[in-house]
């Protein structure tokens, strides 16, 4: 299974995440989001961006309750809630967002 | 994943022990142990995780793996503290035995006599062995 993006066939698992994280990139991003019926907008890019820079930092995909946290302290309590990336992510954020993001799926997800 | 309860905390909350006695590449025990911890975390229990034998090398400071062709996971243990697993313990005789010290762990730990380590074994529910 693979996305197809401009000539480029990248490897994708049964769930539609990444084979190999390397291979992302933000023109990528549009077409996985587009898929999941999610219009990109800067807050969402922050989002993703935030979770790129966390893997990248401790190689793994947040759990939810840890995403929230982690944004509430960088972003304030306003972006660090439950509600505003269920607004941003409805179906899971931490499964969608890391989904658009190329990364794996979060630990704990069950 | 069930990601709407975690306003309201978890109904039951166990002491759980994850036991880590293994070298952290060559077999996959310590990588899936890593996993059970988030999974117990992300389910907000008590959890306390214990490296001793050569699962103490799992926190080695500096672990190059490309050579084996395997992920580094150990920056992942420094990620526990953001699932609020804070009880991370070494059994002093495994460290000493290795000629290490906490100076060379990725992750604060609190340093335990075999003695001591048994006695908390004795509080937890639920053991779990790698």
């Amino acid at each position: 299974m693979a996305y197809e993006i401009n000539g480029e066939s990248i490897e994708h698992d049964e769930e539609g995440y990444l084979s190999d994280i390397n291979q992302w990139t933000p023109e990528l991003a549009g077409l996985l989001a587009k898929d999941e019926g999610i219009e990109m907008t800067d807050e969402h890019w922050e989002v993703i961006n935030f979770l790129r820079e966390y893997y990248e930092e401790y190689q793994i995909a947040p759990a939810i309750r840890v995403l929230v946290k982690a944004l509430k302290k960088k972003f304030g309590p306003e972006k660090g809630s439950n509600k505003y990336l269920y607004e941003l992510f409805p179906y899971g954020p931490a499964k969608q967002a890391c989904k658009v993001g190329g990364l794996p799926k979060p630990t704990g997800c069950i | 994943m069930e990601e709407e309860w975690d306003e309201d905390g978890p109904e039951v909350v166990k002491r759980f022990m994850y036991v880590n006695r293994k070298a952290p590449y060559g077999t996959v025990y310590a990588l899936e142990m890593l996993e059970k911890v988030l999974i117990a975390a992300a389910f907000e229990q008590d959890v306390h995780v214990v490296f001793m034998d050569d699962g103490v090398y799992q926190l080695k400071k500096e672990q190059e793996t490309k050579g084996i062709n395997m992920k580094n996971f150990s920056p992942t243990f420094r990620a526990l503290e953001g699932y609020d697993v804070e009880k991370l313990y070494v059994e002093k005789e495994s460290l000493e035995a290795r000629g290490l010290t906490v100076d060379d762990l990725v992750v604060p730990v609190e340093v335990l006599s075999s003695q001591d380590l048994k006695a908390l074994m004795d509080k937890q529910e639920v053991i779990l062995t790698a």
